[in-house]
């Protein structure tokens, strides 16, 4: 009798040190992350929002009674890594979900594997990696959907100037060449002539003889497609030699015009230029939480040496966390078909306004404001997140301005 | 549609360019070209420059000042990156040249950490008041941030080529890279001479990189586009030769600009890159080369 008590005891106190253990053990969250490397700047800062929103939800209890951990790995920006990374982290570091690395070319490698294995996977700003595979388990938080939806908006501005000629210019790059030829559709459908088309190596050091090119062109709408480095020498170059009177419009898809180092040091040179974003700080897009993200994320940039402002992805970044709490809370389950099964169902409620996705794990309604600079000063990085200098254009329901056309009148406003 | 007015400006921004990857690469074509040193850290180094450069332009300085105040500290660097290289590779003899690559490998792998660590990832970029603006003379336009690289790549290399010529340290210097073994037995040290040669080398990159962040904004990792293109114009020069530089310099970047402007930008660097196969196998010793 005493020692049926005993063992009695014995069993409920292991039974308490195992629940206890497995309350515990977090959940573990793995992905690959540009942390060096070409695409480390927008890396590092997306990494940032995620890591908010794992402190954010650890402070409130974490997620089924189990804080959330993220475990990382730097993918150094390439593809070459990221398949090894997620093998990693699935087999050795047995994390229970995963989350894609930010950008398309290190995520379109991973996509076969994570096909085969049937796991939920949430996008990080990656465009079109879901084209070919067809996973009906891939959620994107990239906003902008196809490279149709991306460029509509700067399109229909076009059209409304009643354009007719067309130039292009895009680097020679995958994702800056899908982007280009959604434009070049567009513009074919809208019988725009293309009196310019050059598709610029990303090594491509000045612009000069290029700009000078559209000049001779006389085009009535330019259209860009470059990456950071690129869209500073191009707008630059834009300033020196100037694209002429007959330009009505200049921009489109310029990646790099979003991030604050750069903002802040072409000043006034940005004026006029229309151009694609993701968020900009208008009275149209004040979803719920995005000021308190911002001001937060605003104090911890500083430290991480990312970068200030953090429009263009930490929020949404932070969105990717909260579309897996809001499933994982409401399913009360990590079963990842379960979660995919919820995510494609129903209306995620995030930083970035509320998410809904097509069948293909794309927004179902994309959203790309299309903005254009206005009275940005030199060297003053806090008048970004006053309204008005990014003014928004176009997708209507968010608008907060008319195009001011020509460019070169543009160019003073 | 085949426009004089675009060719003349294809040219005139084919110069500007030139003189730009004369000014990056001829520090390489001392430490490389002269040296027989297997600098690739060079790139990374320019990067460092560009770094230091954006350091001192917000405390309110001139990029080219910068650059200047610069070449001092960029020249004991160079001193002690030779010195060190001399010690671990050079002096323990076979196979030094290979494992230098590594080494300096490894030297531009440890600038681009060490960048990411203190400034972030961030492109950076510096201001003055040429950067942004054009010149005009009639239909041809220029940015004058390219005039300033224009200037500054002439000043190099005339400098360089004087110094190398008309100086008792030059002269070593050009004796060193003919023949080492007739210098020793002259009484000269031939290991201090490359390792001031390496240091001067080390310096004008400090310069260089101040016109790589006045051209464009730079990063911790944009050493890695400039590899290619320097060695290629120290080549394509023929080891050792400053004039040489200029002209490989001029020759590659009116060749991409003329290209770029009527056959289209993707052919533009297929092009360089065949005209340094083309003058490798015509003329191994390049085109300026002994």
């Amino acid at each position: 009798m005493k020692t049926s008590s005993l063992f009695k005891a014995a069993l409920a106190g292991f039974s308490i040190l195992f629940a206890g253990s497995a309350f515990a053990q977090p959940i573990k969250i793995g992905l690959g992350e540009a942390l060096t490397g070409t695409l480390s700047g927008g890396g590092k800062a997306s990494l940032l929002g995620l890591e908010m929103w794992r402190d954010d939800v650890n402070a409130k209890g974490g997620l089924l009674g189990r804080k959330v951990e993220l475990i990382y790995y730097d993918d150094q920006s390439s593809a070459t890594t990221t398949p090894g990374i997620y093998t990693k982290l699935l087999d050795v570091d047995k994390v229970d979900l995963i989350i894609a690395p930010y950008a398309t070319v290190p995520t379109a490698p991973i996509m076969p594997l994570v096909k085969q294995r049937g796991l939920l996977l949430m996008g990080n700003f990656s465009f079109q990696v879901n084209h070919t595979v067809k996973h009906d388990m891939w959620f994107n938080n990239l906003p902008f959907g196809n490279a149709k939806t991306w460029f509509d908006g700067y399109f229909k501005l076009g059209q409304k100037l009643g354009v007719k000629t067309i130039a292009f210019l895009a680097a020679d790059q995958e994702f800056a060449q899908n982007l280009a030829n959604g434009a070049k559709e567009i513009a074919k459908q809208l019988g725009l002539k293309t009196v310019y088309e050059q598709n610029y190596p990303p090594t491509t050091v000045d612009f000069s003889a290029m700009i000078q090119a559209i000049r001779s062109a006389r085009p009535d709408l330019v259209f860009v497609c470059s990456y950071p480095n690129d869209s500073v020498a191009i707008v630059r170059a834009v300033n020196e030699i100037g694209v002429g009177d007959s330009v009505r419009m200049f921009g489109g898809g310029m990646v790099g015009l979003q991030y604050a180092p750069i903002m802040e040091s072409l000043g006034s040179m940005l004026n006029g230029i229309v151009n694609y974003n993701s968020y900009v700080p208008e009275r149209t897009m004040e979803f719920p939480g995005i000021k308190d993200f911002l001001n937060r994320y605003a104090k911890q940039a500083v430290e991480a040496k990312v970068d200030p402002l953090g429009y263009y992805l930490p929020p949404f970044s932070y969105a990717i966390g909260q579309m897996l709490e809001q499933s994982i809370t409401a399913t009360k389950s990590l079963n990842q078909k379960v979660l995919a099964q919820y995510l494609r169902t129903h209306e995620m409620k995030t930083i970035v306004g509320p998410i809904r996705f097509g069948p293909d794990g794309e927004r179902a309604q994309p959203v790309v404001p299309m903005i254009q600079f206005r009275g940005v000063l030199d060297n003053d990085l806090e008048q970004f997140r006053q309204p008005g200098k990014q003014v928004i254009l176009a997708p209507e329901q968010y608008k907060t301005g008319d195009l001011i056309a020509p460019f070169e009148k543009a160019r003073k406003s | 549609m085949f426009s004089f007015d675009l060719l003349l400006n294809a040219v005139v921004a084919g110069v500007l360019l030139g003189c730009f990857y004369t000014a990056v690469s001829i520090g390489l074509s001392m430490s490389f070209g002269l040296l027989d040193v297997p600098n690739i850290a060079h790139p990374a180094v320019l990067v460092l420059g560009a770094y230091g450069t954006f350091l001192l332009g917000q405390q309110g300085m001139d990029p080219i000042l910068a650059g200047v105040i610069l070449m001092p500290v960029f020249f004991l660097l160079g001193i002690g990156m030779y010195r060190f290289y001399y010690e671990t590779f050079a002096r323990r003899g076979a196979n030094a040249e290979l494992r230098g690559i590594a080494f300096f490998f490894g030297v531009s792998f440890v600038i681009e950490v060490v960048l990411i660590l203190i400034f972030g990832v961030d492109q950076r970029m510096v201001e003055a008041s040429y950067i942004g603006r054009g010149l005009s003379f009639g239909e041809v336009r220029m940015p004058m941030r390219m005039l300033v690289a224009f200037g500054m790549a002439i000043a190099l290399t005339v400098c360089l080529a004087l110094y190398l010529t008309k100086t008792f340290t030059g002269r070593a210097i050009r004796a060193v890279a003919q023949d080492e073994a007739a210098l020793r037995l002259m009484g000269a040290n031939p290991v201090r001479i490359k390792q001031w040669a390496f240091g001067l080398a080390t310096a004008v990159s400090a310069l260089a990189g101040a016109l790589l962040i006045i051209v464009g904004p730079v990063e911790p990792s944009l050493d890695r586009i400039y590899i290619g293109r320097t060695f290629c114009v120290v080549v394509l020069a023929g080891l050792g030769s400053m004039t040489g530089t200029l002209l490989a310099g001029l020759t590659l970047g009116v060749s991409e600009s003329i290209v770029l402007t009527m056959f289209g930008a993707s052919w533009s660097q297929a092009v360089s890159f065949g005209l340094l196969l083309l003058v490798l196998g015509v003329r191994p010793q390049g085109m300026f080369g002994k």
